[in-house]
């Protein structure tokens, strides 16, 4: 049997509040396809930022053959022949492939100048090997999404890779364009490269891996050969927690539909999509990134008009054009971006509290600072925020307790209707629960509420009803009665899943 | 949209939720210049005696109200995060404009008519900055050239004069005095106690500053971003015009170029009291400082005897200090270069 290239034992990294890896082992043996599965938040990404350098474990070790190596920073990973391919790109647009790919290490001539020649010579040769349909002197920024992948990955080439690192590279490819990538990783395979393979997407896991390697909330949970297994045993060890499933289905009676969406579709994000929302209903929306939920939020909030479709509030069509239109008519979304969306983070808790109703708080013709400081006692109060006083500056505050202001600022409205996407990102344990509380109280004082949200507990947790949406479109809506843990990640991969829109 | 942070988000949460020494950065940063400031007064104090005299003081303030005027307005355009460059020939147009038509229609109606054509050029700023949403250097920078040529086609390249200097009462905003305080300074308090409360009170500057400090944010809670940026060039513009009022009213005839290069004074001054380039920080009592520190610093050395033309070398330096300060303060450190 061979050496593994690449060996990670028993990692840990702690973030202030989160162990994100519990002693986390994970191999990968030359000429290797290994998919890394989680759901979002398992310590996927925390792995791979280990093996890179970008951060350092707090325990553990990294083995390349039988070297023990640590791994100062990204050139060093990079040095050592460990390739990522991200999901986000980064290259630079208005360069060609060959300066992109080269970037740092252009061929020289005397003076300093660039050998342009040599550099188009040695990416064709790269391009070759890849079977792309352009050339090294193309414009990056030319490309589609997929070439610029694949410049990426000739870039990856370009050293002498021991292990490529693919973080979800299909994300946003064609079903042709992943066929070509799926080719490329054959022939890596072909030359004993080793290939950590991330992603949500069952098929093609079961499509090219030959082994899974699962986590679940940092900690490892085991490795599948791929012809062994199965999606359901896959599935139960991504989720196989104990999970807090008391469903909190509604057991008050719901009111009058509040909002409904009929045929709503905007270009390539979302298509087709209707749904309901009732008065003192939770609807949990679950899908992967990309899936088109927060765009159907922002279409809601006025800020992404939509292509065809209507939108009923308390069954009168209306047409929303901005986000002061939607809040006029009872509409308030805290955004997922808590600190680039939701707070002006220079600001302090009570200006950011009352800020959609500035223009409504009058004392003649000043704000009336009075009222907003009542405004902020009584959502401090109901909603347990923890802070000093009104004047301390939002961005000073733990992430649950501005999450809290954004939800307060709502509240304070008295929305028909509130979206709340991500409800609980990038906030602690206790928070979390804390938040999910408050949700399912708002629906018992009859607010409707939408939640778009990536993590599955919580989406079970807090839903009546939840609708799974996979690239674009509502796979199945389903009744927290029959929502089963495998169903709704069938439905959320592209699979099984009655299409019922 | 969707950005995927897993633990980034967390790290983050760690920093921000201490509180922290980009505070105590700022803290020092913002008494650097005040103590920068004392420093320079008594230095200048016990060099020239006369520095700190009644006379002395007054004349100072007088002859900073054109700048601090227009100080006012740009604080508004500052903290909603544009900037504006074009106060300065603005200022010339508003200037030589009130003084051709005044011989032409009389000081009565030549006032509010300088006042509506002033306005429209802020209306047009707001309108490419706030609607077309276009930079609002590239527009104000551009707009100052423009302006300037459009004073000069207005005039013909002719400098402006009043035929009666003697007998119009229309001298009495620059030259006049009530309760034997120079109606400069009147206005200048005035305007500055008017635009403090309209800034730190009322629902309007509640969103400028909303919106420099996030515009994204602002957009989310549902304020009419390029709405409140129009109403900051406005406001802007009015203050130029008043500033071109004083300043036709005092010399009761001027060049074309009379406000020239003050577009970089005002930003010192406005910089230099404090608000952020970036912005969503700042207030009317920080620029009024800012103004009388800049007007302290160019008299003192008009004291000592240097010449005139060294106050443009002094205004860069303030800038850059003030920039380098603000940056520094909002980094942490005084040296970070790129990397």
């Amino acid at each position: 049997m061979t050496d593994p290239v690449l060996r990670l034992q028993d990692i840990v990294k702690t973030f202030p509040g989160v162990r994100a890896l519990d002693g986390v082992s994970f191999s990968v043996m030359p000429g290797e396809v290994h998919a890394l599965m989680g759901e979002n938040g398992a310590g996927k990404s925390t792995l791979m930022k280990v093996l890179g350098g970008i951060y350092q474990p707090d325990g553990g070790d990294i083995y390349m053959g039988d070297w023990k190596v640590v791994m100062s920073g990204p050139l060093e990973a990079k040095a050592k022949g460990i390739v990522f391919i991200h999901q986000e790109l980064s290259l630079a647009e208005e360069l060609s492939v060959a300066e992109n790919i080269y970037l740092g290490e252009l061929p020289r001539k005397s003076f300093g100048r660039v050998d342009w020649g040599k550099l188009a010579d040695k990416t064709n040769a790269i391009l070759e090997k890849l079977n792309v349909g352009f050339d090294a002197r193309t414009r990056v920024g030319d490309l589609s999404i997929a070439n610029q992948q694949m410049v990426e990955i000739a870039r990856a080439l370009t050293v002498d890779a021991k292990a490529v690192i693919f973080d979800e590279p299909t994300a946003s490819l064609t079903d042709a364009e992943k066929s070509v990538l799926f080719d490329v990783i054959a022939d890596l395979k072909k030359d004993g490269v080793g290939i950590v393979y991330i992603s949500h997407r069952m098929e093609e896991i079961f499509k090219i891996t030959d082994r899974i390697s699962i986590l679940r909330d940092g900690q490892y949970q085991g490795t599948l050969a791929t012809v062994e297994t199965n999606e359901e045993a896959v599935t139960q060890l991504m989720i196989g927690r104990k999970l807090d499933l008391s469903r909190n289905a509604s057991h008050h009676k719901l009111g009058d539909v509040a909002l409904e969406v009929r045929g709503l579709s905007c270009g390539k994000l979302y298509r087709d999509v209707s749904f309901e929302v009732r008065r003192g209903e939770v609807v949990g929306f679950y899908g992967l990134v990309g899936a088109g939920r927060t765009e159907i939020a922002e279409t809601l909030f006025g800020l992404r008009g939509p292509s065809a479709g209507q939108i009923l509030l308390d069954g009168e069509e209306v047409s929303i054009a901005s986000p002061a239109e939607a809040i006029a008519r009872g509409i308030s979304l805290v955004p997922e971006d808590r600190k680039g969306q939701g707070l002006i983070l220079g600001m302090n808790c009570r200006d950011n509290m009352t800020l959609p109703q500035v223009d409504d708080l009058k004392a003649g013709p000043f704000v009336a600072e009075g009222a907003e400081v009542a405004i902020f006692d009584k959502y401090r109060d109901q909603l347990d925020i923890r802070t000093p006083n009104w004047k301390s500056r939002v961005g000073n505050l733990s992430g649950g307790n501005q999450q809290k202001i954004v939800i307060g600022k709502w509240l304070s409205m008295h929305p028909k209707v509130l979206i709340v996407d991500e409800p609980t990102r990038g906030i602690d344990v206790g928070s979390k629960s804390e938040i999910h509380k408050l949700l399912r109280e708002l629906a018992s004082q009859g607010y409707a509420v939408m939640v778009i949200s990536s993590e599955m507990p919580e989406v079970l947790h807090v839903s009546d009803r939840i609708v799974a949406m996979y690239s674009g479109c509502i796979m199945r809506t389903f009744t927290s009665e029959e929502v089963t843990e495998d169903n709704l990640i069938q439905a959320i991969s592209g699979l099984g899943g009655d299409r019922a829109a | 949209m969707s950005v995927t942070q897993e633990n980034a988000g967390d790290l983050r949460e760690g920093i921000m939720a201490t509180p922290t020494k980009q505070q105590i950065g700022t803290v020092l940063a913002r008494q650097g210049i005040l103590i920068a400031f004392a420093v320079f007064m008594i230095a200048f104090t016990l060099a020239n005696p006369k520095f700190l005299s009644v006379d002395n003081v007054f004349s100072v303030v007088r002859s900073s109200a054109i700048l601090g005027v227009m100080a006012l307005g740009v604080t508004f355009v500052v903290i909603s995060g544009n900037l504006d460059l074009s106060v300065g020939s603005m200022m010339s147009f508003s200037t030589i404009v009130v003084l051709d038509l005044h011989d032409k229609i009389g000081p009565a109606l030549a006032i509010p008519a300088m006042f509506a054509m002033t306005l429209c050029l802020g209306a047009f700023i707001g309108f490419l900055v706030g609607y077309l949403r276009l930079n609002s250097l590239i527009v104000t920078l551009g707009m100052l050239s423009a302006i300037h040529g459009l004073t000069l086609t207005y005039s013909g390249g002719q400098n402006m004069d009043i035929a009666d200097k003697e007998g119009t009462w229309f001298s009495v905003f620059g030259q006049g005095t009530a309760l034997g305080i120079p109606v400069p300074i009147l206005i200048f308090a005035v305007l500055a106690a008017l635009l403090g409360v309209v800034l730190a009170k009322t629902a309007f500057g509640r969103k400028v500053y909303a919106v420099g400090g996030n515009g994204t944010a602002a957009t989310f809670s549902g304020i009419r971003r390029a709405r409140t940026v129009f109403n900051c060039y406005m406001i802007s513009a009015a203050c130029v015009a008043t500033a071109g009022l004083i300043q036709a009213s005092r010399s009761l005839g001027s060049q074309n170029t009379v406000g020239q290069g003050l577009e970089l004074e005002v930003l010192a001054a406005v910089i230099l009291g404090g608000a952020s380039l970036l912005g969503g920080s700042g207030t009317i009592f920080k620029t009024v400082i800012g103004v009388l520190i800049l007007g302290f610093i160019q008299n003192g050395l008009l004291l000592l005897g240097l010449q005139f033309y060294v106050q443009f070398v002094v205004t860069w330096v303030i800038i850059i200090l003030a920039v380098w300060l603000d940056i520094a303060a909002k980094r942490g450190k005084l040296w970070s270069p790129i990397a």
